[in-house]
């Protein structure tokens, strides 16, 4: 990668101008565009992340493909999976139209250098899981990202719009799946209210530490990469999450949850931050299940991406060698 | 705000809900066709070949989906995922036509998940264990070459809903062929590695071509089809060696039980459970 000067640029004169003014008229920065390299890459480093969050986020759900307990729960969770193989894909090809290489920032993912999502490093214990995954893990996905259809990078922002339509449909999915357990079998609804019980504090964190202690927030906003700040996006979600726990007849294991009419928004207990940070730090429970897959994955098809690009290199002499004759 | 509005009718009724289950952009492919089985048709002997197909599907589906988040490259995880999920919707239909022609009237996720391993019917290529990514590739060559000649002959079948299935059936299988063919002549032809490793799997393959031509005479399509391909590859056609036993009458390896304990497991746990 060329572009991970630590350094700020000096000035660039009309260059830097025209990206404010660019900015500040709510337009999009594209491709050839000049930038500053902080914003290219603080850009490169969410992108990157977002996207090996993607990747390592097939894991805990993939885990259930081969177990699924009905044909069409099978094919709907292949298809999830499957879509975020594919979220995957265009999150890297935007990270490349800012010089980055998707060979590279898979090298950083397995080597601990960049960081997924802290989420997909709780296990999946039981099918519920799934539902709630969907209903949770997605749902805050989609708070965070819907504003990023905005954002001002403009591969990233045309990506996101892509990612937050298919996001929608897991999510329903994910809640249609829980739905239909809670109308099932005793055993079912236990499962439900187990996976809520687990998900629910890690899937507040997912909206990154509180706004006072979060370091980059305020110059992602200032760059309009970010819309909306951490706290404000975990309000959101709460707000919209908890009627929707009522219909389904479960549980937040918030003791402190509560409407408070004065505000217009539930009050609601504070996460263990300490957790998170052990997570991101790597001592979660599946850190290191989650990147030995990745690693071992991508190790053992080393052979077969050299054979495709042989093959590739010997095509293209036989073609030359052709030409030639 | 405007923003998030797909969050907050989250739990509203949705009177699409089972269409969007499913999937989006799936057209039923058996929109319009009559299901009354015609009158020439030997029903019980449509059910057992919509089981044996129905197998082959689900058995190869369940393989596929053990590559998830192994792969060797993203590409090859979504294909292989897509794959997986074409032959799963082939499953399906499959079993949902034969409990409508057995007398049982069971559905889709009885064959599935209340048979054992002795009741199913899958070739036994189907079961054995994916192994690399070579002999993953030389099965799923082998498997969708000889699926589709099949299914290009079903397509003309007297049952207008096997027709149906199947000619829909035969578009994804062209599809996965021709993604196993190339990959064919990527590995036969890369590296010394690559090309070992395509033998390998060759002979590990080879034992259980027998028992695919045994009950559809279409060897002859298949030999053309993988002559093509093993030419352009390098490599040569897989030797012919019989096995005895037969997928088809039973008969399994000692893999197919513990792929249907994997699949069937939780399913079987709670058999009052809907999901």
């Amino acid at each position: 990668m060329t572009t991970s000067h630590s350094t700020e640029a000096p000035p660039q004169g009309p260059l830097e101008e025209h990206f404010d003014a660019t900015i500040a008229r709510d337009q999009r920065i594209e491709p050839r565009d000049w930038m500053p390299d902080g914003y290219r890459n603080t850009l490169i480093r969410q992108i990157a992340q977002h996207a090996h969050s993607e990747i390592i986020g097939m894991q805990p759900e993939g885990e259930w493909i081969t177990k699924a307990p009905s044909l069409r729960r099978k094919a709907i969770l292949f298809a999830k999976v499957q879509d975020e193989a594919g979220h995957g894909l265009y999150l890297y090809s935007a990270a490349e139209t800012l010089g980055a290489d998707r060979a590279d920032l898979t090298d950083r993912l397995i080597e601990g250098r960049q960081k997924y999502s802290s989420i997909f490093n709780y296990p999946t214990m039981s099918f519920a899981d799934v539902g709630v995954i969907g209903w949770f893990v997605d749902g805050a996905a989609i708070c965070n990202q819907v504003p990023l259809c905005r954002s001002s990078y403009g591969p990233y922002a045309r990506a996101m719009v892509r990612i937050c339509k298919e996001e929608s449909f897991h999510q329903r999915q994910g809640y249609e799946l829980l739905m239909t357990m809670m109308r099932g079998t005793e055993a079912q609804r236990e499962m439900v209210q187990d996976a809520v019980n687990r998900w629910w504090w890690p899937s507040l964190m997912m909206f990154g530490p509180p706004d006072d202690s979060s370091p980059n927030s305020a110059r992602s906003m200032a760059w309009k990469i970010k819309r909306h700040s951490n706290d404000e996006l975990r309000r959101r979600f709460v707000d919209m999450t908890v009627p929707q726990a009522e219909k389904l007849g479960v549980t937040l294991p918030d003791p402190e949850l509560r409407w408070n009419a004065e505000r217009g928004h539930h009050d609601f207990g504070t996460p263990d931050w300490d957790e998170l940070m052990r997570v991101i730090k790597g001592d979660g429970p599946c850190n290191e299940q989650r990147m030995e897959r990745r690693r071992s994955a991508h190790e053992e098809g080393a052979w077969v991406r050299e054979a495709a690009t042989a093959h590739a290199a010997k095509q293209a002499a036989r073609a030359e060698k052709g030409a030639v004759a | 705000m405007s923003d998030d509005h797909v969050y907050l009718t989250l739990a509203e009724g949705h009177e699409d809900d089972t269409r969007w289950a499913y999937g989006t952009g799936f057209e039923d492919p058996l929109h319009g066709v009559d299901t009354t089985v015609p009158d020439d048709v030997d029903a019980a002997a449509l059910a057992a070949l919509c089981v044996a197909l129905g197998d082959d599907a689900l058995v190869s589906a369940q393989r596929l989906g053990e590559w998830v988040t192994r792969a060797p490259e993203l590409e090859e995880e979504v294909a292989l995922a897509n794959i997986g999920l074409d032959l799963l919707g082939q499953a399906r239909l499959l079993y949902s036509r034969a409990g409508q022609t057995d007398g049982t009237g069971r559905d889709e996720d009885a064959y599935a998940y209340f048979r054992d391993a002795a009741d199913f019917r899958n070739v036994r290529l189907a079961e054995l264990p994916n192994g690399d990514f070579a002999f993953t590739i030389v099965r799923l060559l082998v498997l969708s070459s000889w699926r589709l000649a099949h299914f290009e002959r079903l397509a003309s079948h007297p049952d207008p809903v096997l027709a149906a299935i199947a000619a829909k059936g035969a578009k994804e299988l062209r599809y996965h062929r021709q993604y196993a063919a190339e990959w064919a002549v990527r590995l036969g032809d890369g590296t010394d590695e690559s090309h070992r490793r395509m033998r390998r799997a060759q002979e590990q393959v080879a034992p259980y071509l027998g028992e695919l031509f045994t009950a559809f005479d279409v060897r002859r399509e298949v030999v053309a089809d993988l002559k093509q391909v093993t030419d352009a590859a390098g490599l040569p056609m897989p030797v012919y060696r019989p096995l005895p036993g037969c997928g088809r009458e039973g008969e399994h390896t000692e893999h197919l039980a513990p792929l249907l304990a994997e699949l069937q497991g939780i399913a079987r746990a709670h058999p009052e459970a809907t999901w």
